[in-house]
């Protein structure tokens, strides 16, 4: 009974923890709180389900092909849309306000076009539904493979972020814009590189996505809260954190769900994220 | 003249304002109900943020409670009983969240003023669910939309006048000195907490009472409909496009915006999001600071 | 800015809708069309089921009477339906706004009602104030016969949520005596006034029919992993896992169970059971599944509408409220054509005539549609009606159903 709670929260832990990687990155390096996150996914997730339908690409195939075209789209978003208010800002705190009202209207012309392109149905593919058995507990075998595309992307971003220069330049943009130039580094590139790696990421996200669950052009908005909180509960820009934090948030809505009561799960998980929030408003896992 | 320009011109277009009742028709009456619903909630809710820069996403967290207030005591409580409730609820939700809460600052609280939204919307279904056994109540008030208008006009009124005096007493300094700076605040005297805790449960209590006046309407309320956090956007961009920090400025954001949903979502229902979109993104290009001080710049700009 | 520009302002909004009205006042001038008004949601939350049940039927029946030279009315001329329609959003407000407009600034002849319970409640009093018919169909409520005769000019189509329950477990309680399943059922039910309206109708029924309920839990809205919930159905040695569920709920619940090899002998699941997609959704192993609802499949009439539906909006209807759209839209068609546009009339005639839909003669008692299908399953590809089984058209239910 417990090692089925543990497994299956584990796993649906990781695909929280997948959708919150991009968030984590866009906020934490480029300072973008993106209220279009949710869309950003959702994009990915409908080609995905064009070319599998459409083309017959197989969604893996598929999910390679989306991390490009993320990086590109998100790169020509910043480009366009974020460093015109990120200089017009300076270092006054404007950019908060102004980024929350631009990708607010982001994720209404976002939805527009979707619902547009897409219609409004409800849309959802049958890929690797089958079941596999770890450790004697059944879980649906798309859940698994974004559980490994999630520990894949998830490790590889810790060890780039954590080894290599690129990675100290942004992690040094992401602690603090102010003084990184002073040592070199240009703010700008590293923070339009933090953006398109997050829309990557969320384009990766999406396409996962919906290889198991059904999803509607009007429903973004859930993933951003879900990775919304997943980020803060991890620590901005934090992606251990995130993928920590991911993984605990599957734990205890699983919990919830079998020991106390189904109807409670989303309660709790706010709950949590609250009482993170107060207790240490930093992140459950940034160094003081 | 500047008597006239602070208080016969508000004056006077309040009075005009109730009177439009009488020759309005149905559908004019619902848009002006409405422009007044919105102007209440982004005033009242720059009562709070508007010098403080705590950018509030919990509208709705209090707007529904009080909507749901209403569902539930509706045929219990006389009226005027309900509303006093509500607001009740409403002052000792926001004296809760306020105290613990207010420390949190930027980003962080702008999230958790979200969660507090759902976390409310969840455990009010829960409860319904679970210890009442039923989801859904009905308003069946006799109120006519007049009479919700005016009730909202009132509030809203109320709300401007309550901005205006608080901006010239020691509160409205305190909260302006604390949006420029929490630590220069602090050292010279003013208690923070307090004097964010009086502001927010202000700006709450109003909120509460804006939902339980507008709910009627709706006849049918179950927490999905009136925890629906659109409500909660809409505000923050109205009171940030006329300019939050300034008495008039939500009003103004919220007056021009209300009336452009209307049409854009009447006359281009298929494109409609892709517009608003676009309008949204224009307005933080061409529109920094809200439309008040693009107003004056263009002013000055003239001048010169 | 001064009292004068005020005023002006004022007077420009005015004149802006005084505009208006004369252009529909134009259109009425021609005197050949019928204006027909609806806000329905085409954003927001609600922008999914509407643009499945609602939307695609209104235009379809337009289209369809518009093709044949208009609404036909008693002295036997017909006039092209005109359409004007809103966005409410998924808000009531908006929405109750938008049904003022309609009734007031527009002045339509007609208004078709919006999308879920909630919506055709909120604009209920607007409907009866302004004096029009309601056909609320996509309204699930139990106090249907209390509304009916509070608004007489509202007609209920789509039942309450304890009839749902009862003709439910009419067909289990047939298939336990029978001996084909067990006495023990397991059930989820999402957190919202359907969910709950369902549930609460169903506890007492099942137990009153030997039922024991070994797992009966309550999912909130948005939830979207169902491990959890069947992990424990599945533990809880129930034959029967019933679900009230949303589409996007019922489509989850389905592919969690097939991964994982849950295989009760009976599987219900609730709102999204009926639609067209929910084949693909189970890989073409939707064979024996039940749900909500239910066609004749073997009527012509159905089968006609269906390749219309399909050949005009692109995809097949779904199986429950779509049908009863369109027959609604029939009856007013029908009842405008004997009456005319009187509203006091039209309201009249729904309530007593008859007439002839492709869910058959529909004849209302005290102002509802009670000749409902119940509960439906998937056979041979179609999804057709089994409870109730007296009805003709009715279907025997394949239980056990086969294996995923």
């Amino acid at each position: 009974m417990l090692l089925t709670t543990l497994i299956l929260g584990v796993v649906l832990g990781g695909t929280y923890a997948l959708l919150a990687l991009g968030l984590t990155l866009q906020y934490g390096i480029a300072r973008i709180m993106n209220l279009a996150y949710g869309e950003l996914t959702l994009i990915a997730a409908f080609l995905l389900v064009w070319a599998f339908q459409g083309l017959g690409l197989s969604p893996l195939v598929a999910i390679l092909l989306l991390a490009p075209a993320g990086y590109a789209l998100g790169w020509a978003l910043y480009t366009l849309m974020m460093r015109p208010l990120v200089k017009r800002s300076g270092a006054s705190g404007r950019l908060e306000v102004d980024s929350i009202l631009a990708t607010f209207g982001l994720l209404f012309l976002i939805q527009g076009v979707l619902l547009l392109v897409f219609g409004p149905n409800f849309t959802s593919i049958s890929y690797l539904d089958r079941g596999v058995s770890v450790l004697g507990v059944t879980v649906a075998a798309n859940r698994l493979v974004a559980f490994g595309i999630c520990l894949v992307a998830g490790t590889a971003l810790v060890v780039a972020l954590a080894r290599t220069r690129w990675g100290l330049t942004l992690r040094a943009v992401a602690l603090s814009p102010v003084s990184a130039p002073l040592v070199g580094i240009n703010v700008d590139r590293a923070m339009r590189q933090g953006f398109a790696l997050g829309s990557s990421l969320a384009a990766v996200a999406g396409g996962t996505l919906a290889m198991y669950q059904t999803f509607s052009a009007t429903g973004g908005v859930v993933f951003t809260m879900k990775a919304l909180v997943i980020v803060i509960m991890g620590g901005v820009g934090n992606v251990g954190g995130a993928l920590a934090a991911g993984l605990a948030l599957g734990l205890v809505e699983t919990f919830v769900a079998t020991a106390i009561d189904p109807g409670l799960t989303l309660a709790a998980t706010f709950a949590l994220f609250l009482i993170v929030l107060l207790w240490r408003p930093e992140g459950l896992f940034r160094r003081r | 003249m500047r008597i006239f320009l602070t208080y016969a011109l508000p004056l006077a277009a309040l009075a005009l304002l109730a009177i439009a009742p009488l020759y309005a028709s149905a559908y004019q009456l619902g848009l002006l109900l409405g422009i007044a619903t919105y102007v209440t909630l982004a005033s009242a809710w720059a009562l709070f943020s508007g010098h403080t820069r705590y950018i509030s996403l919990a509208t709705v967290a209090f707007y529904g409670t009080g909507a749901y207030t209403v569902a539930v005591l509706n045929e219990s409580l006389p009226y005027p009983m309900v509303l006093a409730t509500a607001g009740l609820i409403g002052a000792g939700l926001a004296l809760v969240v306020g105290l613990s809460t207010l420390r949190l600052a930027g980003i962080y609280f702008v999230i958790f003023s979200f969660g507090l939204s759902e976390l409310i919307r969840e455990l009010i279904t829960w409860y319904e669910v679970n210890v009442t056994g039923t989801l859904g109540r009905y308003i069946f008030l006799d109120l006519t939309p007049q009479d919700i208008y005016w009730q909202m006009l009132g509030l809203g009124a109320v709300t401007i006048a309550l901005t205006a005096w608080i901006h010239r007493r020691r509160l409205g300094l305190a909260l302006r000195v604390i949006g420029d700076d929490e630590t220069v605040a602090a050292h010279s005297g003013i208690h923070l907490a307090r004097v964010k805790l009086i502001a927010f449960v202000l700006a709450s209590t109003i909120i509460t009472l804006a939902g339980a006046i507008a709910s009627p309407r709706w006849v049918y309320v179950e927490p999905s409909i009136v925890f629906n956090p659109t409500v909660s956007f809409l505000t923050v961009i109205m009171a940030l496009l006329g300019g939050a920090n300034r008495l008039w400025g939500p009003a103004l954001g919220a007056v021009p915006l209300f009336l452009i949903f209307e049409w854009l979502s009447s006359d281009f229902p298929d494109t409609y999001p892709i517009l608003l979109g676009l309008l949204f993104i224009g307005v933080v290009f061409l529109l920094p600071h809200g439309v008040l001080a693009g107003i004056e710049q263009l002013r000055q700009r003239r001048k010169a | 800015m001064t009292n004068m520009t005020r005023r002006a302002g004022l007077r420009a909004l005015g004149f802006g809708l005084v505009s208006g009205l004369a252009l529909s006042a134009g259109a009425a001038f021609a005197q050949e069309t019928v204006t027909i008004g609806y806000a329905v949601a085409r954003t927001g939350a609600n922008a999914t089921g509407a643009g499945i049940t609602t939307i695609p039927n209104y235009e379809l029946w337009v289209h369809h009477v518009n093709e044949a030279g208009g609404l036909q009315m008693p002295d036997g001329s017909r006039r092209m339906i005109e359409v004007v329609e809103y966005d409410d959003r998924s808000s009531n407000e908006d929405l109750v706004r938008a049904i003022e407009r309609l009734a007031t600034e527009d002045e339509v002849d007609l208004i078709l009602p919006p999308w879920s319970t909630g919506a055709n409640l909120a604009v209920a009093p607007l409907f009866a104030r302004f004096g029009y018919p309601q056909l609320a169909v996509t309204a699930v409520t139990d106090r249907a016969p209390e509304f009916a005769a509070r608004w007489d000019r509202s007609f209920w189509m789509l039942g309450g949520g304890h009839d749902y329950a009862a003709g439910l477990v009419e067909v289990l309680a047939a298939a336990h005596e029978a001996g084909t399943i067990n006495n023990k059922v397991a059930v989820v039910s999402v957190a919202d006034g359907f969910g709950i309206d369902l549930i609460n109708g169903a506890r007492p029924a099942f137990e009153e029919a030997g039922f024991e309920l070994v797992y009966d839990a309550t999912y909130p809205l948005g939830t979207s992993d169902f491990a959890p919930l069947l992990n424990e159905a599945q533990g809880s040695g129930a034959d029967s896992f019933i679900a009230f569920s949303y589409p996007p709920d019922s489509f989850g619940m389905t592919g969690t169970a097939r991964s994982m090899g849950y295989n009760p002998a009976v599987f219900y699941v609730g709102v999204g059971g009926a639609f067209p997609i929910y084949p693909r959704i189970a890989e073409n192993t939707e064979e024996g599944v039940m749900s909500i609802g239910g066609v004749n499949a073997d009527s012509p009439a159905i089968q006609g509408y269906f390749e219309d539906h399909t050949a005009f909006v692109g995809a097949p209807p779904d199986s429950w409220a779509s049908a009863i759209t369109y027959a609604s839209l029939e009856m007013l068609q029908q009842a405008v054509q004997r009456v005319g546009l009187d509203h006091a009339a039209l309201a009249e005639e729904i309530s007593t005539g008859s007439f002839e839909t492709i869910i058959g003669t529909v004849q209302l008692e005290d102002n509802q549609l009670r000749d409902l299908w119940w509960v439906g399953q998937w056979q041979g590809g179609s999804f057709r009606a089994v409870n109730p089984g007296d009805r003709e058209g009715a279907v025997a239910p394949i239980i056990p159903r086969p294996n995923w």
